[in-house]
């Protein structure tokens, strides 16, 4: 089953058509890249797909549920670490876990075993008792991964994950990122193309609000006759933008 | 589930508030002490201990509506509410996790004023009813601040439920001065509105008085409405995308 197949997506903001009938399908398991630059409508699409944003036509089946006639069910499906560091920052690390398991339906025993675990998984034992308006920004960064994985979804968004993050700091998570790929299908959007590179099964190019390229990263590099990843990203992505 | 989850959440974030102990608590009482020693040097009827410590308590509550406004503003405003309507949360789910929690604050905060009316001379007489009663005006006010809490920002909050509201809810609710002396247009909205009918019910229960159902069922009827429309404008305006 494919994990996410979109139908037409668009979205409209008065005049502007932030996502143009989007057509995109991503297979249950696969780690997929959503690359573009800013306002190229890659937050709008994957805003439209967690259930945060109804399209303003046509629809999306993730794992076989429509977001806008089964959107509970959907969501129940999936998890999202947001850009900003989403936590409740007067809960300490380990309420944090146990809220978002609560959220997701467990009850108090199987929220408690769920966080101890995910402390242990994500090593954040050391910090579970912190406030987490206390954390630095790495901490949060890696708790609000954490509350993305306590639910077990079958499907995660995870927007801009490493951003602003030290480069220890990113390739840390990188090494948890890689460690879930097999446990779930992930899409991830980034602005570092060398992340992207490195752990994307495929990755989606999309510009002016719709899907310009499709592929693996090599496959990509190959397409655009390109030397390097980042200069196929500028022809297939920034060259379009340029254009009037 | 989710709600008790999300209510508990709420709650923990409410008590770790040192704003919340001191204008949820210390403030209705610090103020019933000053009118208290006021009547003593000078009376007068109003500040009368029976009607003045339910009036106080009645005005202690227009602090849940900046509470549960403040709350709900910061979180549209952050990362975690995104999370939260990705999740299988339901607009039932998210107005009930905000109100509940404030519901055993407001519970606290009237037993705390009523007790400390006591020893001022306050009748504990009619406590049970008093107290019940006091639960649908603070449903009220809880209902407003979610309005508010959907509608406004942070800064918006601060000045609307902070200091607007509690103007408005103290002068025209008879707290302070008998809105029937002022008469004319200002006591007919004051009429129109709940903060009077509030305070009544609760002078009225206080002493077992007659007429308590009377003032009591606009309040409630008025915090029935706001609680569906504030579902209704919060979930416009985080599904819409709006913050």
């Amino acid at each position: 089953m494919n994990a996410i197949e979109t139908r037409g997506l668009t979205r409209r903001f008065g005049a502007v058509e932030a996502v143009r009938s989007l057509n995109l399908i991503v297979p249950e398991g696969e780690l997929f890249a959503l690359l573009g630059v800013n306002g190229a409508g890659k937050t709008t699409a994957i805003r439209m797909l967690c259930g945060l944003l109804p399209p303003t036509s046509g629809d999306a089946l993730l794992l076989g549920r429509s977001i806008t006639r089964e959107s509970a069910a959907a969501r129940a499906l999936l998890n999202v670490s947001p850009q900003e560091t989403a936590v409740a920052g007067g809960l300490s690390v380990r309420e944090n876990l146990r809220f978002i398991a609560g959220v997701y339906g467990m009850d108090r025993r199987a929220a408690s075993d769920a966080a101890e675990a995910m402390l242990e998984r994500m090593g954040l034992t050391e910090v579970a008792g912190r406030r987490a308006k206390t954390l630095s920004g790495g901490w949060q960064r890696r708790l609000s991964i954490a509350m993305g994985l306590i639910s077990r979804p079958k499907l995660l968004f995870l927007d801009e994950p490493t951003l602003g993050l030290d480069v220890l700091a990113r390739r840390e998570l990188w090494r948890v990122i890689e460690g879930l790929r097999s446990e779930m299908t992930i899409v991830l959007t980034t602005h570092y193309l060398e992340e992207a590179e490195a752990l994307a099964d495929r990755v989606g190019i999309m510009a002016k609000g719709t899907l310009k390229a499709l592929g693996t990263p090599a496959q990509l590099v190959s397409q655009s006759g390109c030397a390097s990843f980042e200069d196929a990203f500028v022809a297939l992505a920034a060259g379009e933008e340029a254009r009037p | 589930m989710r709600m008790l989850a999300f209510a508990r959440r709420n709650l923990m974030e409410l008590i770790r508030d040192p704003l919340t102990l001191f204008f949820g608590a210390a403030f209705p009482l610090v103020l019933l002490g000053l009118l208290s020693a006021i009547q003593r040097s000078v009376p007068v009827p109003l500040f009368e201990i029976n009607a003045l410590t339910p009036a106080i308590a009645v005005f202690g509550q227009s602090f849940l509506t900046l509470f549960a406004a403040l709350l709900i503003a910061k979180d549209r405003a952050s990362a975690l509410t995104q999370r939260l309507m990705a999740s299988p949360m339901t607009g039932a789910d998210f107005m009930l996790g905000y109100a509940l929690p404030l519901l055993p604050l407001a519970l606290l905060q009237a037993l705390l004023c009523l007790l400390a009316g006591a020893p001022l001379g306050f009748s504990l007489a009619h406590l049970p009813g008093t107290l019940a009663v006091l639960m649908v005006s603070a449903l009220f006010y809880i209902a407003l601040g979610l309005l508010f809490g959907s509608l406004l920002n942070e800064k918006q909050v601060g000045g609307v439920c902070g200091a607007l509201l509690t103007n408005l809810s103290a002068w025209l609710s008879g707290i302070w001065f008998d809105v029937r002396l002022v008469g004319g247009a200002f006591a007919a909205v004051a009429n129109a509105l709940p903060f009077l009918h509030a305070v009544e019910a609760a002078r009225a229960a206080a002493v077992g008085r007659t007429g308590v159902w009377g003032h009591l069922l606009p309040v409630a009827a008025c915090a029935i409405v706001l609680l569906a429309v504030a579902a209704w404008a919060f979930l416009r305006r985080m599904r819409g995308g709006k913050r």
